[in-house]
């Protein structure tokens, strides 16, 4: 059994392995299937100051291996979370990430300060939701306004700050980049791609919303691709996600530089993808003698 | 309740042009079933798994009914007598059922038949199970609601067999009639719109089952949309969790 934990800013993952924001809810569904306490975190779904309705549907497509999705944040709002979800949430033996996003820097910096006096362990701070119109993707894509947003959250936190990072702009080491000298204690990328299926017999797009968030296997050389350059660019750890769906996925994300892997469309192929990855990551490295896990982070040896 | 595992099917047919129907060994599936709930069924090589209603449920085994729509549901069908099937079940809020209900009416709409007959077997005689094709060639499970005891009404869009026409015409006639307790009903958008229409109309208290893409299946994903009211107020509701059945007056069509 090879030592499978790991540790971000500070914080304890039993394992580096993380259900990604949004496909997870609070965890209530799927602790139905396993114990909650097998997964290194939980990434919650976004949480917005308000409510959100989110957009109409269909919010869902098939892809070629992969799905595309268009829920547009819809979510109780940061009250509920603290009041309902995060009390049982600490109560399961993981680390819990808090992911929230804003239409604006003030609202993120006050959905954080909310958090401020909870025990939640970390924020993950959503600047790439490409499925609202205001903010999400628009911070997301340019360095000033990923360091503005990153900025005044920094400023009411004192809880470890992953800010999750959009791979639909040009270099993500550049934004990787500004967010770290705002004050960022990590990064987690990628998002979803931004992408859109038609239905050739209507002429409509599938999704209500035309286009939408595109993850699942086929996603995942491009995640290689960009914790490998965002790794190579900044000093914090990077957390990885984007198509994993087997633990020699996971294996692969860490060597490319991830301390930690989030797992997302993968547990709607399989619901035990998160605790299966964790099981078949443990095999891999008893199969290769390596001790920990932490012993092959960032160990990719580039041509 | 719900359980993830591959599945033995002991029974397949082809019932109509691209139509199949399977018999799913799933002891404790069936145990936790209810009608009006369904499967998530895996795909092999898709991502997303495909919800299927629920058909029949036995003692030890479950039947679905379900019709090849695309790429997904295609390669489930490749499937074999004797193969695993991987399932995710049994999920979502099924039909309210009430033992002291003296008269009910039944009505699907294409594939959205098939959720129909276990309410038949629940019922016997005191449902009228109404059923619209668009024409012959697409009938199915006929005999096996005749089997259930219950009343049949068979409609086709062109007429070529049963009432030429649609099911709402005989509902308004079993409605102006009197006597109807309940309607459950599942198919096609605008036709449960009619169906909740003539229900409000008469006071009749009326399910219906709806359908929508859809990931994770149980609540988590947040994906299949619908716009209800609750206690005066618009809300999304999610197909696979607050439903598929809902009460027809949530549902904003």
């Amino acid at each position: 059994m090879a030592d499978l934990s790991v540790k971000v800013c500070g914080v304890d993952f039993k394992n580096p392995i993380i259900p990604a924001s949004g496909v997870f809810g609070y965890g209530r569904e799927y602790e139905k299937l396993f114990p909650l306490n097998k997964l290194g975190g939980i990434a919650t779904k976004g949480t917005t100051l308000h409510l959100r309705t989110g957009n109409l549907a269909p919010r869902i497509a098939e892809t070629p291996a992969g799905m595309l999705n268009s829920v547009g944040l819809q979510n109780p709002g940061i009250d509920h979370f603290i009041e309902t979800e995060l009390p049982y949430l600490l109560t399961k033996d993981v680390a819990v990430l808090a992911n929230i996003a804003g239409s604006t820097p003030e609202e993120c910096a006050q959905v954080a300060e909310k958090l401020e006096a909870t025990d939640v362990h970390m924020i993950e701070l959503n600047i790439s939701c490409p499925n609202v119109k205001q903010g999400g993707a628009a911070f997301g894509t340019s360095c000033e306004m990923a360091a503005e947003v990153t900025r005044q959250v920094r400023k009411v936190t004192t809880k470890p700050l992953v800010v999750k990072l959009s791979p639909n702009v040009t270099s993500i080491a550049d934004i990787a980049k500004s967010v770290e000298a705002a004050g960022a204690d990590a990064v987690s990328l990628i998002n979803t791609l931004l992408g859109m299926r038609i239905d050739i017999n209507t002429g409509r797009p599938i999704l209500r919303n035309n286009v939408g968030g595109m993850s699942g296997p086929a996603v995942f050389p491009i995640a290689v691709r960009m914790v490998w350059q965002v790794a190579n660019a900044v000093k914090i750890p990077v957390i990885g996600m984007g198509g994993v769906s087997s633990g020699r996925d996971a294996i692969e994300l860490m060597m490319a530089g991830a301390s930690a892997v989030q797992v997302g469309a993968a547990i709607f192929t399989d619901p035990y993808a998160p605790v299966r990855i964790v099981e078949e990551m443990n095999e891999f490295l008893d199969s290769k003698g390596i001790a920990s896990v932490c012993d092959i982070i960032g160990t990719v040896k580039p041509w | 309740m719900y359980f993830q595992d591959k599945y033995r099917i002991v029974s397949k047919k082809a019932i109509g042009r691209d139509i199949y129907s399977f018999e799913i060994y799933c002891p404790e599936v069936a145990k936790a079933a209810v009608p009006g709930q369904f499967v998530h069924i895996r795909a092999n090589g898709f991502t997303l798994r495909r919800p299927i209603s629920i058909c029949g449920i036995g003692e030890d085994t479950l039947r679905i009914v379900f019709e090849i729509r695309g790429e997904g549901t295609a390669e489930i069908a490749r499937l074999n007598e004797g193969d695993l099937i991987d399932m995710l079940a049994p999920l979502g809020h099924g039909f309210s059922l009430d033992p002291y209900l003296k008269k009910v009416v039944l009505i699907g709409g294409g594939i959205g038949t098939p959720p129909m007959l276990p309410l038949a077997k629940y019922y016997g005689s005191r449902a009228v199970a109404i059923s619209g094709f668009r024409n012959a060639s697409a009938v199915i499970l006929q005999e096996d609601f005749k089997k259930t005891g219950a009343e049949t009404i068979l409609c086709t869009d062109d007429g070529s067999t049963g009432i030429h026409g649609f099911v709402t015409e005989p509902l308004k006639e079993l409605a102006a009639k009197g006597g109807i307790d309940a309607v459950y009903a599942c198919g096609p958008m605008p036709m449960l719109k009619n169906i909740a229409a003539i229900c409000k109309e008469n006071g009749i208290f009326c399910e219906i089952s709806l359908e929508e893409r859809m990931a994770c299946g149980i609540g988590a994903c947040l994906g299949c949309a619908c716009r209800t009211v609750r206690n005066d107020e618009e809300y999304f509701a999610h197909v696979c969790k607050d439903g598929p059945v809902f009460n027809a007056e949530e549902v904003l069509f």
